[in-house]
């Protein structure tokens, strides 16, 4: 590329900046940018670093509470107090459009920037999770043969691209979710968890402060690759878009793996360092402009000094290039050695490329010529704010008008459910976390399948640098949304999700305490999508004030169509619980009880079936999957209900009363009963269950997804306890045998509990392989 | 008695801090990390190479850590009976070490599988199953792309009359079929030791089941075995 192209509107255009932001850009600088600058202005404005459009919405999350360390939005992630000096730093992140491309890279590098932003801030990553969504991986009418297989093919390549990543790097991936939905086709999900743990004391940021003091590169060499990829991520996917591989960036996780040690290393040695960021979307650009920006100073780098893989790289190419595994450090003036010490010992090498000014200005020299020279605060923190057009859609109006009369009931409900548990978004997902390491770093106390993942930290490890740390602390996890509530009612929907992710943590035993979201939105120019973002921000957001979880940082999203249209809105909730004693550490599945003594009692805490027209089955997978249908209008979620449901099965897990608690989520009760049979391989029971009292429609009662609902079972003689808790509580039955047995007012229903543990165990595999 | 261990880092270990809190947190003993570019060990009993992916396994598994410093002084270890146990990527580098024989290669199912699975003791014949009963089932986790143990029709003839198998991937019940073989191993080997029977490799990680909350104590049983040893001497 040539340097002394001429700004033209072509060109302008061309950088998504619009003539209204052109002429701010002139007005901030005071003359013509140059192609570099320019460059630099349209990747730092872009929705994905500015959030231009989104702003205004995420301002209605609750931010703020005495336990949230780092707020969000202040740094590259949030951070939160647990206790006794540590924290805990989380974040989610999407890169949706990089494997839309190309799968494994896309994935892989996803999970390589998540985890950069974890150790920026002094914190060991402990556990991985993502949230993904494809088109259906399973022929029918409305989805072809190809489609078919390109689904199929973009699953495979983001799971192994996952899996190479997280399993390299040595960071366990404990959990997370797959959804398949037709309006993911051509434009997936990915998106990409980590957590880390630190002492408050660890904290670091990405300021650059102190006039002189070096700024450091390290990490891989610059190329071409990932070319403005933040520009890329918020345009809409066409079939051109195949043509923008190259902005899709290749991973390397054992750069990253020493990149990690080296730089958690130096962080460790007493104010060494006195700022450090990743440079991760907009690479360099991003990061000197927002340390500078941070601190209240200037930086002054030389392109010359920057480590380079390629011979002949523009200015403009160094500053946007999205080369992956690079970190930026500022460190104490006269201690250059010893950084260059620690990361010699690492085999990197780290190279002094400027220094910190005190004039304010983001300045980029090659050699003596300046090649960019902007104010770094405007630069990182004036880009222009839209309220944009919201319109309510045609189509939330019309589902909303549908009839659940105008279904027949099914013939065989023995078969519905048998389909049900097929569903690849039911089935089990052991095809995808059996190819994650998600054991190492010895934490793994619930290994995935189970509501949410659990996981202890050994608060002694040496690598967490506190020497003479004692104990343990305990934690759950859990990501949750369904795209579907929120495609047919955005609020509730939003409220869902959040809900969801609290009852999967009460089910495991944790106390919700925060909240990483990640939010998945078509184009926000059209007024249609922008209702559906700001409705699931406002969703969201009341959910989050009711469980009294913050959100602490996160992601937007937005451009995820494809020809076909927009993706359904997908604002996924991450959520971090705490477990104050192991012994409180519940699984969902149904415990074996010695021979000889009678089977545990089961329970279910909430209504059987909401009292609205549509009975908790507009928007149902048992309404996609048997009627082919999706409308209707979504479960209600009565937040100050479900949390009492939550505190109450709280309470009775701490009083040591609950062997298992499971959500009732997609597919309903009879799901939900079928999951605590057989999701322990090792030990399946059945369950003996009478539903025969509820009369109203049945496939309502068994496969309708009535919020706030949870399957408990106890021993005998601490159901009366439960039952008697003030909470709407029914007996459903007892566990044992080997079939599941469902009375109803329609007469008997049995599996065999193996039988459908292998239509449900299987179902991917059998799809994929 | 104590008995001294060292886990070896080389860059792109990470299963070091997995060993290091089960000898050091569930056993109790000494134990201390040794760099790979350390040239000698230092007083240590026995040594574990970790698993994880050493430089990256970009070449070959195991295939550039056997160079490194600190393997010269494994090497030099074992020649005079030191103990020496590999797991998961310690075995790949005790096999491209020619510390043990074969070679690990790709799953037969060209996928990385992480899952716990079931182990049957065949020998107690080694310092580190000695705790064990032989026919024993042991429910262990593995964690491995590359885990098909391979090697010559005549080396595995000679495992097997030398009694080097230590342990072989079976069902729940102990048997040895081909459904039970998660990666394709031949003979279902899942673990070996050397001649003189002081260096062992195996890709089951017993580290991962040493406690209650991790869902499987069986792998105490190794580790139980080599402190057994170190009380015989």
């Amino acid at each position: 590329m040539k340097t002394d192209i001429a700004i033209e509107p072509g060109v302008i255009a061309k950088h998504g900046i619009t003539p209204e932001e052109y002429g701010r850009i002139k007005k901030l600088i005071g003359r013509e940018p140059n192609i570099t600058e320019l460059g630099v202005f349209s990747v730092m404005w872009s929705e994905h670093c500015s959030y231009k459009n989104s702003r205004p919405e995420l301002k209605k999350f609750p931010r703020e509470a005495p336990f949230i360390l780092v707020k969000a939005g202040e740094e590259n992630a949030g951070v939160v107090d647990v206790g006794d000096g540590w924290a805990i730093a989380f974040k989610i992140e999407s890169h949706n459009h990089p494997s839309a491309v190309e799968p494994f890279q896309g994935a892989a590098t996803g999970v390589g920037g998540i985890i950069r932003d974890i150790f920026t801030m002094g914190a060991r990553p402990l556990l991985g999770f993502n949230s993904l969504r494809f088109g259906p991986i399973e022929e029918s009418e409305a989805t072809d043969k190809d489609t078919c297989a390109t689904n199929r093919r973009l699953f495979a390549g983001v799971v192994a691209g996952i899996a190479h990543y997280g399993n390299c790097i040595g960071i366990p991936t404990v959990g997370g979710e797959v959804y398949f939905d037709e309006s993911y086709n051509g434009n997936p999900l990915v998106n990409a968890l980590c957590l880390g743990i630190l002492r408050h004391t660890q904290i670091k940021r990405g300021c650059a402060k102190g006039t002189g003091n070096p700024v450091i590169y390290v990490g891989s060499a610059t190329g071409r690759d990932g070319l403005a990829g933040a520009a890329f991520a918020s345009r809409e996917l066409t079939k051109e878009s195949q043509e923008d591989r190259p902005a899709v960036q290749v991973g390397d996780p054992f750069m990253e793996k020493l990149l990690l040690e080296a730089c958690l290393e130096v962080m460790r040695k007493d104010g060494l360092v006195v700022g450090i960021q990743d440079m991760g979307a907009a690479g360099l650009t991003c990061s000197t402009c927002e340390t500078a920006s941070r601190g209240g100073t200037g930086n002054e780098i030389d392109l010359d000094l920057v480590p380079k893989r390629e011979t002949g790289m523009t200015p403009y190419e160094i500053m946007l290039s999205e080369s992956q595994e690079r970190m930026l450090l500022i460190a104490q003036k006269g201690r250059e050695k010893e950084v260059e010490a620690i990361f010699k010992k690492w085999d990197l090498h780290g190279v002094t490329i400027g220094r910190v000014t005190n004039d304010g200005m983001m300045r980029v020299k090659v050699g003596r010529e300046v090649a960019v020279e902007i104010p770094a605060r405007q630069l990182a923190e004036d880009a222009p704010i839209y309220h944009r057009e919201v319109k309510q859609p045609d189509w939330e109006i019309r589902n909303s008008k549908f009839a659940i009369r105008a279904v027949p009931e099914p013939k065989d409900y023995a078969e519905v459910l048998v389909k049900l548990l097929g569903s690849p978004t039911i089935a089990s997902k052991n095809w995808v976390y059996r190819q994650y390491d998600h054991m190492v770093q010895h934490g793994c106390a619930v290994v995935p399948g189970s509501d949410a993942a659990v996981v202890r930290i050994n608060l002694s490890r040496p690598d967490l640098g506190v020497p003479g740390a004692k104990g343990e602390k305990y934690i759950a996890f859990t990501t949750d949304c369904n795209g579907t509530y929120c495609y047919l009612d955005p609020f509730e929907g939003g409220k869902i999700a959040v809900a969801e992710a609290a009852r999967n943590l009460i089910c495991s035993g944790a106390r919700p305490l925060a909240v990483t979201d990640c939010l998945n939105f078509g184009n926000p120019m059209k007024p249609e999508i922008f209702w559906q973002f700001r409705r699931c921000v406002e969703g969201l957001a009341e959910g989050c004030r009711t469980f009294g979880t913050p959100v602490t940082g996160g992601n937007v999203s937005f451009y995820n169509e494809s020809p076909a249209g927009a993706v359904d809105p997908t604002p996924t909730v991450g959520m971090l619980g705490l477990i104050d004693d192991p012994r409180h550490i519940t699984t969902q599945w149904f415990k074996t009880v010695e021979d000889g003594s009678s089977g545990d009692v089961v329970l279910l805490l909430g209504e059987i079936c909401e009292r609205t027209p549509s009975l908790g089955l507009g928007g149902s997978e048992y309404l996609k999957r048997i009627h082919e249908l999706k409308t209707g209008t979504p479960p209600r979620m009565d937040l100050a209900y479900a949390k009492r449901v939550h505190d109450a099965c709280l309470d009775f897990i701490r009083r040591g009363w609950v062997k298992s608690a499971h959500d009732c989520s997609e597919g309903g009760l009879a799901a939900a009963l079928a999951e605590c049979c057989m999701s322990n391989g090792n030990a399946m029971v059945g369950a003996e269950i009478n539903l025969s009292q509820f009369t109203g429609r049945l496939d309502a009662v068994l496969f309708g997804e009535t919020q706030s609902r949870i399957v408990l079972s106890c021993a005998p003689q601490h159901a009366e306890g439960i039952l008697r808790s003030g909470l709407l509580v029914t007996r459903l039955g007892t566990t044992g045998g080997t079939s599941l047995k469902i009375n109803t007012s329609r007469g008997m229903f049995a599996w065999d509990v193996a039988l459908l543990r292998d239509v449900w165990w299987n179902a991917i595999g059998r799809l994929m392989d | 008695m104590l008995m001294k261990f060292g886990v070896i880092q080389f860059p792109g270990s990470n299963c070091d801090q997995d060993c290091y809190h089960a000898v050091a947190d569930v056993f109790c003993q000494p134990v201390r990390y040794i760099w790979h570019k350390d040239k000698t060990l230092g007083d240590v009993d026995c040594v574990i190479v970790p698993g994880g992916f050493s430089y990256g396994d970009y070449l070959r598994t195991g295939a550039i850590a056997r160079f490194s410093p600190a393997m010269k002084a494994v090497a030099a270890h074992a020649k005079t009976g030191g103990l020496v146990i590999g797991i998961c990527n310690g075995f790949q580098i005790l096999c491209e070490a020619h510390l043990l024989p074969g070679a690990l290669i790709r799953n037969r199912g060209l996928k990385f599988i992480c899952d716990h699975v079931y182990v049957r003791v065949e020998t107690t014949d080694s310092p580190f199953t000695n705790a064990c009963r032989r026919g024993q089932i042991l429910r262990i986790p593995i964690a491995h792309g590359e885990g098909s143990y391979f090697a010559e029709p005549n080396v595995i003839e000679q495992l097997k009359r030398e009694d080097r198998i230590l342990v072989r991937y079976c069902d729940k019940n102990g048997n040895v079929t081909d459904a039970a073989n998660p990666n394709g191993s031949l003979e279902n080997i899942a673990g070996i030791c050397n001649e003189a029977r002081n260096v062992f490799g195996l890709m089951p990680h017993p580290e991962r089941a040493s406690e209650k909350l991790l869902d499987s104590e069986d792998g105490r049983l190794i580790f139980e075995s080599i402190l057994a040893t170190a009380a015989f001497r």
